[in-house]
């Protein structure tokens, strides 16, 4: 029996040319549903956010929110959309205990806004992602498998179902096929959410945060033969991280590949991303999928949003997070790779904000991307969920360019407000960490360190100012580090000199 | 005043204000009534007898406290099982629904709390809104008080009867194909369908979302006018709901109860002129025309093509809307649960419990929608449909033009014996057959009594534009003032 | 020739979540097969260039604020609840190819 070789990831390169396609769904941080008043907040105890519309009550009816119908348009407009000027909801029908009415309140053939793209970078290239449509729904509840091994579906003997999150608006973005990107797909699709969600979070409606599920990625891939039709496309879904979102392109090539060299055929189904393996497994198979039935909500009057308003919205938008990122560049004085750096670190906003609230560019990117950096990768936390605030940084860096902190002792006070202790101000002054600059506790504590190492203060004495160190060295241990050792080294000159 | 059941609500209204008769013992009245003859006419699912008395002395005290109230305070209301009724059983006639009370009222129902009237209980139904005849109840058909032996019409059956039957001075039917005015017609009292939009449908449990209409049903057009007044008018909670002034249908009322149709201009619907409709209907049909030419009316004929297209289209439209409205039926969140052994899977629970659950008639139809919009379907069926629903649109615009108001019988046969229509349900369905139209055009129609043939009422219909409520109401008091309302024969008690 | 067969109620009937008998089955083919025959006949009047109508009334844009209104506690939300539990609604288990 001959085994075949696996092709690697560049094997599978050669081969084939990879067609990637991207759906997102974005919670909308409303302070109501999309169809009832309930509030959104998340995590609140189960049931406690419902209502007779939201619960599907018999005779209920929904009421669309206007906050979510403006706050699609505004980013199909920053995607640069056509916005519809009338559509209409659409009912999608099929059975699943998460969503109360057994339908799905969405859009089919009229989505409220089609034919955009939004721009990316990858490489120091610009990726141009053409998308087909942007439109409205509304999100599912919540079900807890219960019984089986892992919480998961899979085994679970029961379930229970809370509709806290039923009918929270949802808007579903969707991109043309993306081609020709070769080997570069995953970071292009990595790019592209990253770049969605940058855009999304500049227009304020939504905390966009793929941790709590605000923002979820079912990635689309197939491949083909050069020249050849495209291939049979599979739906990644539970991608839940922008690094998942460049892992699940990536292993989905592999395996397709693997699958189409061996002679084998795609299927065309539903598969589930795994972050622990970073591999994908089989799900539901199309073919077997439910007609939905789609056909026009009567319990809703269609859209007709008036083009003045649309217009209106447009002039508007905030600067798109690129041309922004640019003008921040440019104000900073950052070398392109420089930025990139910020970029990459998710630190564009924190350290503007940081600025903002009164420190140099130099001094908030030292922060952010050192010692702040450092500490996220070690707790697998990203930057922003770090218990610090860029006002709060603002405030450490002033402390050191008073001279009020050293690097070392700002670190310890840095320790301190991640720690939840307060301030930078009231973590010094709490922990006693301030540098001390009464000159006399100085030269009370230089004056011991003379009288303790004689043979030193000779040397020193007869010119040999570099045996400074040890006397210096000495004082900081008696002050605990918070002596400015450039105040210290002088004082010693000046006794000794 | 001897019986005050026998009384009409205006007449009630005058009582109660004048302080000749208490709003409990008018309560009262109508509750023995209700015990004594509602084994034979099974009229109500649940009778609320505490909930009414307590009611009703609120408001004898209100009144003793002089606080203002309305026309209809202290009026008792029957409620058709279709209404969400906060804490009261709400069953749609339907197992599936057994012992339901819900946490909410519709809108309806608070307006009607608001105006002081009593809700004496939740009537008799077919199953969802589903039929002509109450015969595809759960709970057993509601029997005919002018014969027991006959369908008292549907879907809102109990609705009717409880008025015929004098358990009720008012009620509230729905009308989705004819469901307040077929039964009116056979029973020999009034029901009105308003212009869609013009009630809220907020807490009315939906068959056909695009079709499904609340309105006021009464023995005399007064009291169905007084009570359309109540219940109409603008719902933000239901986004159907038009945003306008509701035209004053008393005052058409009044008017017309004068007798005087001088100008007033009747189109006769062509394509409704006798072809499957019962001799005796049609002959008591054009007497009624005739005593509105004496009143002064002119007639018209008035040829509308696509009204006999109007059955098929609704079969079409309406199952589909129920296929998705009635999918919230699954033994999750309320309601009836099945099978659930602890083996099965959720969605093998689900289909017993909706197997169990629903009548033949609900499963025909949520098929027949399934069905309809599958795509490969869709176009043929569902799509077809919507486009005939615009040519009858374009119907009743082009014949009101020309009419004020268009008249037809209600429907095509007196009330039929129990069984007679059951086996084939396509034979039902022709129950509806002139009142479909106005459902998918949205417009107002509204069922009045127009004499008798072979002993049983006959119903004249009165369809008006939409938003014209009130010429329907002027026509229709205008009939009674000629021909008089009907009184069934005495029940023997 | 029948517009429904059989198999083609069996299908719709699992759509629907309806666990229809055999005798159903049978009866509810003849049956929808007749009704289906006489509605087909709205393909004979409705023309390609006829616009559909979905709703009577013709309103557009009816929108509510994005303002809190009170909703259920959860003890109202569950109080139809056919099994109840730790303030969810218990369902049995689901299959996976449902997900
Ligand atoms: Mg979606
Ligand atoms: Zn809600």
């Amino acid at each position: 029996m001959t085994t075949l070789a696996m092709l690697t990831y560049d094997d599978a390169l050669e081969r084939f040319e990879p067609v990637i396609g991207l759906e997102t769904h974005v919670e909308l941080g409303t302070a109501t549903k999309m169809f009832c008043g309930c509030p959104t907040e998340f995590g609140a105890e189960p049931n406690t956010q419902v209502c007779p519309v939201c619960l599907a009550l018999p005779g209920a009816l929904p009421v669309a929110n206007k906050a979510a119908i403006e706050a699609t348009i505004r980013i199909g407009l920053a995607l640069n959309c056509s916005i519809a000027t009338w559509c209409r909801f659409a009912r999608k029908n099929y059975f699943y205990p998460d969503m109360p009415k057994n339908f799905q309140i969405s859009q089919y053939d009229e989505p409220l806004c089609v034919d955009g793209w939004l721009d990316v970078e990858v490489d120091g290239e610009t990726v141009r992602v053409e998308i087909e449509r942007v439109h409205l729904e509304e999100d599912t509840g919540k079900t807890l498998h219960v019984g089986g091994a892992t919480g998961r579906i899979h085994g679970a003997t029961e379930s229970l179902v809370d509709y806290n999150r039923a009918g929270i608006p949802l808007v579903e973005i969707v991109t043309k096929p993306v081609v020709g990107t070769g080997g570069k797909a995953p970071l292009v699709a990595k790019a592209y959410v990253t770049e969605l969600r940058d855009v999304i979070r500049s227009l304020g409606v939504s905390d966009v945060r793929m941790e709590q599920g605000s923002m979820r990625c079912d990635v689309n891939t197939s491949l083909s033969k050069p020249g050849a039709e495209w291939g049979t496309r599979t739906e990644t879904k539970n991608v839940n991280s922008l690094r998942s979102v460049e892992r699940a392109v990536r292993s989905e090539i592999i395996r397709q590949a693997n699958v189409l060299e061996a002679g084998g055929k795609i299927t065309q189904e539903t598969r589930h991303f795994h972050e622990d393996t970073g591999e994908t497994t089989s799900g539901r198979s199309k073919e077997t999928a439910t007609d939905y039935r789609y056909f026009p909500e009567p319990d809703l009057v269609p859209l007709a949003p008036d083009p003045a308003w649309v217009a209106e919205l447009k002039a508007a938008l905030p600067e798109p997070p690129r041309v922004h990122r640019k003008r921040l560049q440019d104000a900073w004085g950052l070398a392109d790779a420089e930025m990139q750096a910020i970029v990459n670190a998710g630190a564009v906003e924190l350290i503007e904000a940081t600025v903002a609230a009164g420190t140099s560019a130099d001094g908030a990117r030292k922060w952010w991307l050192g010692e702040l950096a450092r500490r996220a990768n070690e707790a697998g936390v990203e930057l922003g969920a770090m218990n610090v605030t860029p006002a709060q940084v603002a405030q450490l860096q002033q402390l050191v360019d008073e001279g009020k902190l050293n690097d070392k002792l700002a670190r310890t006070v840095l320790e301190g407000v991640l720690a939840g202790e307060g301030d930078p101000a009231a973590v010094m002054a709490a922990r006693g960490l301030e540098v001390v600059s009464d000159t006399g506790a100085l030269e009370k504590a230089v004056d011991e360190a003379i009288a303790a190492n004689p043979a030193i203060a000779d040397k020193i004495r007869s010119g040999k100012v570099e045996a400074a160190g040890v006397l210096i060295g000495a004082v900081m241990k008696t002050t605990r580090g918070q002596a400015d050792a450039k105040t210290v080294r002088e004082l010693i000159i000046a006794r000794l000199g | 005043m001897s019986d005050v059941t026998r009384a009409t609500a205006a007449e009630l209204g005058r009582l109660l204000a004048d302080g000749e008769v208490s709003a409990e013992e008018v309560t009262r009245a109508h509750l023995d009534r209700i015990a004594a003859v509602d084994d034979k006419v099974h009229a109500f699912l649940h009778v609320d007898n505490e909930g009414a008395i307590e009611k009703a002395r609120k408001i004898d005290q209100a009144r003793a406290d002089k606080e203002q109230l309305g026309p209809l305070a202290g009026v008792p209301i029957a409620i058709k099982d279709v209404i969400a009724t906060k804490g009261v059983p709400t069953t749609c006639a339907s197992k599936i629904l057994e012992g339901w009370r819900p946490p909410y009222d519709a809108t309806l129902m608070e307006r009607i709390n608001g105006a002081g009237m009593v809700m004496l209980g939740k009537t008799n139904m077919d199953e969802f809104a589903m039929g002509s005849s109450t015969e595809y109840s759960a709970y057993g058909p509601t029997n005919n008080p002018w014969d027991l032996g006959r369908i008292p019409g549907g879907s809102g059956g109990g609705s009717a009867a409880a008025l015929a039957a004098y358990e009720a001075p008012l009620s509230i039917g729905t009308d989705t194909g004819g469901s307040i005015r077929q039964p009116g017609a056979v029973t020999g009292t009034v029901g009105a369908k308003p212009t869609y939009g013009g009630t809220s449908r907020y807490g009315l449990v939906a068959f056909s979302s695009s079709l499904d209409t609340p309105g006021p049903c009464a023995r005399t057009v007064e009291d169905t006018a007084l009570l359309h007044a109540v219940i109409a008018g603008h719902d933000p909670r239901d986004s159907t709901s038009i945003d306008a002034p509701v035209p004053d249908v008393v005052a058409a009322a009044k008017l017309g109860a004068t007798g005087d149709l001088t100008g007033v201009k009747l189109g006769l619907v062509k394509e409704f002129s006798g072809e499957g409709a019962e001799p005796g209907v049609m002959a008591a049909f054009r007497d009624a025309v005739d005593a509105l030419v004496k009143l002064g009316a002119e007639v018209v004929e008035v040829s509308c093509p696509h009204f006999l297209y109007a059955l098929p289209a609704y079969y079409l439209i309406a199952p589909s809307e129920c296929s998705s409205n009635l999918a919230r039926f699954d033994g999750v969140r309320y309601g009836l649960r099945v099978g659930d052994d602890g083996n099965r899977s959720l969605e093998e629970v689900m289909s017993l419990t909706r197997e169990a659950g629903f009548g033949a008639e609900v499963k025909r139809r949520i098929i027949i929608g399934t069905y309809a919009l599958s795509s490969g379907y869709y176009d043929a069926y569902y799509g077809q449909a919507q486009k005939v629903r615009t040519l009858i649109t374009r119907d009743f615009t082009a014949a009101f033009e020309q009419v004020d108001v268009l008249v037809s019988p209600t429907t095509p046969f007196v009330a039929f014996p129990f069984g007679s229509r059951t086996a084939d349900p396509y034979q039902m369905y022709l129950a509806d057959l002139y009142t479909i139209p106005t459902n998918l055009y949205g417009g107002p129609a509204i069922s009045v009594p127009c004499g008798l043939s072979e002993g049983l009422p006959v119903g004249f219909q009165i369809m008006a534009p939409t938003l014209a409520d009130d010429r329907m109401y002027r026509v229709g008091a205008a009939l009674e003032s000629a021909l008089g309302t009907l009184t069934p024969p005495d029940l023997e008690v | 020739m029948a517009a429904i067969s059989r198999e083609e109620v069996a299908h719709l009937a699992r759509l629907s979540r309806l666990a229809v008998t055999d005798e159903e089955l049978d009866r509810f083919a003849g049956q929808l097969d007749v009704i289906l025959q006489s509605v087909a006949r709205v393909g004979e009047v409705a023309a390609d260039d006829i616009p559909p109508t979905s709703h009577s009334v013709p309103l557009t844009n009816v929108l509510r604020e994005d303002v809190v209104v009170p909703g259920l506690g959860p003890d109202e939300a569950l109080s139809g609840a056919p099994d109840p539990a730790e303030q969810r609604f218990r369902v049995p288990r689901i299959l996976e190819e449902e997900a």
